[in-house]
């Protein structure tokens, strides 16, 4: 079924040089300055190819799409109301699959983090549970960024959002978790600082049926607060304190990303001090709370060295 | 139904008997439908369980998506016939709220879906039972609306709503409806046409988006803004046009339906009055029952008795409920006396939506009917024969007057029997 097993497990990062030079987004786009999912979406189109029809809901990325009359991308698009992903990505894969065209053309829908662990979770989780033949993406800037940065299921413990003015007082929605636990042929991890990985598990995907699963973590600069030029290091930072490990499983099957696998040993990992103090939006976040952070890290890397033991 | 042509059965045609839910199941098959996705809700289950057997049985090539709510199942009805499929679905009552975002999203994309609804009233408090109250409340969503009054109009108007809705001049979703358990869950013997008949009649859809095309590169429904955009690449309109375009096609669409009524019509000897409402003994008539659906039904059964006192007396059965067909009624109803409206819903804070429709629709008109309605069988109550003649005599009385009375009234209320009831501050609307 996936042909690219072998390689896979063994992890191998793709070569820079491997990466198609055509472009997907036409330029010129409204995305901030610094937005990593621009990064993202550019390089998880260039892995996707031209055969490919996207569906996105209510985000950023509908503003990245444009205007009525001048479509951004060179792949056809979908808009569809925020709680729809799912279920609108499925309604494509049934009329291609319909006219035999399901194996030639790959449905991908793309949505934030409050289209997917909030109000698309129950399209989602559908979509995730008929096996529907599609990728869904999830580019996760931790809070509802489109709308003027308020929480989401994603928004991490202590962040400022602008309904949590006092700091969120719960952890963020572990949604790579929930889609595991519907048994489906993939899921992955990704970090828009890290677009070599990013773009060879899209690639990956594309090649597995069934669904697919990748959860990217996209630093947003007006809603964590930073400066826009710091974005990939940012991001960066989320994978080298252990907060955002990048991982993948196939068929059950987990493995560490390159980018993420010498911070199994602990002495390598910087301490999350140096990931929220270079955030504003946790500029009043408690001693408890960072403390917090740590054990969180300690039982994230805890659980993974046992499953990496125990498969 | 009119019979047209000598043979009411013709030999080569199928009769089957069927339920209302079954018909339009046959109709789907018999349109060959491509996407289906739906989601269990009765009284209309046994349309997706019937398709599920046709697939099963292979009497029907389609993807029939079984999705985990009617929000999902109109979502991926939307994105099937953006990509090219022929589309449609079922559902009641709370159903179809939950389908309400994608209802204006489809007719705003121009997307051709076919939705069957089996009637049925919206809780709370719970009731499976049977009202208008579902079908009533998307009338402002830009789709085309059928109120169906038996088992052959449910088969017949579906095949129909497929090459309305797919005509370029229309691009608009429709909804069949028929009255939950007295329709959905009653056989009647219906003719079923030939498949070689209905694939000439309805050729396969030619869908004006078709994302599944891919060497056409296609943004769909993206932001629009409140004014037009004027780029070097182009001109784009803004919502103000789009939604513009769509009243337009609706108004258009009244054409369409009568054409495509009359074509069927004539290729199947079956006709629904002027394919906008049907008439009953109305020729001679100064008095008119206005209704639809299973209270045209009733009436239709009591219209002779009352002439049998006197009364010149008809019925008008509404079978077009968007686009209201304004035109037409307006035309019918020039020179009438009276007019008896029974709805079997309410536009709450108002009174009996078709009833309010129709006097809005004759605004104007020289010597305007005296109209009169009255809410009937709410949450599927028996719409009794009695109440229809007791209504008109009420309202011919009232006529006689001149007495315009705006209060709301009713028939089938039992507030005399619920005396003992302890909560007597609640039956007057207020308490609880």
């Amino acid at each position: 079924m996936n042909r690219n097993f072998s390689r896979e497990v063994e992890n191998n990062m793709v070569n820079v040089l491997e990466i198609v030079e055509d472009e997907y987004i036409h330029p010129g786009t409204r995305m901030c300055a610094g937005c990593a999912m621009s990064l993202i979406y550019r390089f998880a189109l260039k892995a996707l190819g031209p055969k490919t029809i996207l569906t996105v809901p209510a985000s950023c990325l509908t503003v990245l799409h444009g205007m009525q009359g001048f479509c951004t991308t060179k792949l056809s698009v979908l808009h569809t109301p925020f709680a729809t992903t799912g279920a609108s990505a499925s309604g494509i894969v049934a009329s291609l699959e319909e006219k035999g065209l399901a194996d030639e053309i790959c449905v991908v829908a793309f949505a934030g983090d409050g289209g997917t662990t909030d109000i698309g979770i129950q399209a989602l989780s559908g979509a995730a549970e008929r096996g529907t033949n599609f990728i869904y993406a999830c580019y996760d800037n931790e809070a509802y960024m489109n709308t003027g940065v308020q929480r989401s299921g994603s928004t991490p413990l202590g962040a400022f959002t602008a309904t949590t003015p006092g700091g969120k007082t719960r952890p963020k929605k572990n949604m790579p978790k929930i889609l595991e636990a519907h048994g489906i042929s993939y899921v992955a991890t990704a970090n828009g600082s890290y677009p070599l990985d990013l773009y060879e598990k899209f690639k990956k995907a594309r090649d597995i049926k069934g669904t697919r699963y990748i959860h990217i973590l996209s630093a947003c600069p007006p809603g964590w607060g930073y400066d826009p030029k710091d974005t990939i290091r940012i991001g960066r930072l989320a994978n080298d304190t252990g907060f955002w490990p990048l991982y993948e499983i196939s068929n059950g099957k987990f493995a560490l990303s390159q980018p993420s696998k010498k911070f199994l040993d602990p002495a390598k990992r910087k301490d999350i001090e140096q990931y929220l103090s270079a955030q504003k939006r946790f500029s009043n976040i408690s001693k408890q709370d960072i403390e917090t952070y740590r054990n969180y890290i300690r039982d994230q890397w805890n659980e993974i060295k046992r499953r990496l033991e125990n498969q | 139904m009119t019979i047209i042509g000598k043979n009411m059965v013709n030999s080569k045609k199928k009769v089957k008997i069927l339920t209302g839910n079954h018909a339009a199941a046959y109709a789907f098959r018999h349109a060959r439908v491509g996407v289906m996705s739906a989601y269990p809700i009765t009284p209309q289950s046994p349309v997706v369980e019937k398709i599920s057997e046709f697939i099963e049985k292979g009497k029907l090539k389609a993807r029939f998506l079984l999705v985990e709510s009617e929000h999902s199942a109109a979502a991926a009805c939307c994105a099937a016939s953006a990509s090219g499929s022929r589309v449609g679905t079922a559902t009641s009552a709370h159903g179809l709220m939950l389908m309400y975002e994608l209802l204006p999203w489809a007719s705003g994309t121009r997307l051709p879906i076919i939705i069957n609804l089996a009637t049925r009233s919206c809780g709370a408090p719970w009731s499976v039972w049977d009202d208008h109250s579902d079908f009533i409340t998307i009338r402002d969503v830009g789709w085309i609306q059928f109120m169906c009054e038996d088992n052959q109009e449910i088969y017949d108007t579906n095949i129909q709503a497929f090459k309305i809705s797919e005509d370029p001049r229309v691009n608009i979703p429709t909804i069949v409806a028929y009255d939950g358990y007295i329709l959905s869950h009653t056989m009647m013997p219906i003719e079923l046409e030939n498949q070689e008949d209905i694939d000439t009649f309805l050729p396969p859809l030619n869908h004006h988006i078709n994302l599944s095309d891919i060497s056409q590169v296609k943004g769909v429904g993206p932001v629009t803004t409140p004014d037009i955009i004027k780029r070097k690449e182009g001109t784009a309109p803004g919502y103000y046009e789009f939604r513009y375009s769509l009243q337009k096609a609706l108004e258009n669409s009244i054409n369409v339906i009568k054409e495509v009524h009359d074509e069927f019509a004539k290729k199947f000897g079956r006709a629904y009055g002027n394919g906008l409402f049907k008439t009953y003994k109305t020729d001679d008539a100064d008095t008119i029952i206005f209704a639809m659906g299973s209270v045209s039904a009733q009436a239709r059964t009591v219209i002779e008795k009352l002439r049998e006192e006197g009364l010149k007396i008809g019925l008008v059965s509404l079978r077009l409920f968007r686009p209201f067909p304004i035109k037409y009624l307006r035309e019918f109803f020039k020179g009438k006396k009276n007019i008896i409206v029974f709805d079997r819903e309410i536009g709450y804070g108002y009174e009996g939506v078709l009833s309010y429709e129709l006097k809005a629709a004759l605004y104007g008109l020289k010597n305007p009917p005296f109209i009169k309605s009255f809410i009937v069988g709410l949450g599927g109550r028996d719409v009794k024969s009695e109440y229809i003649i007791e209504g008109v005599h009420k309202s011919l009385e009232l006529a006689k007057k001149g007495d315009i009375i705006y209060k709301t009234e009713y028939f089938g209320l039992k507030l005399d029997e619920l005396k003992d009831y302890d909560e007597q501050e609640f039956l007057k609307g207020g308490g609880k």
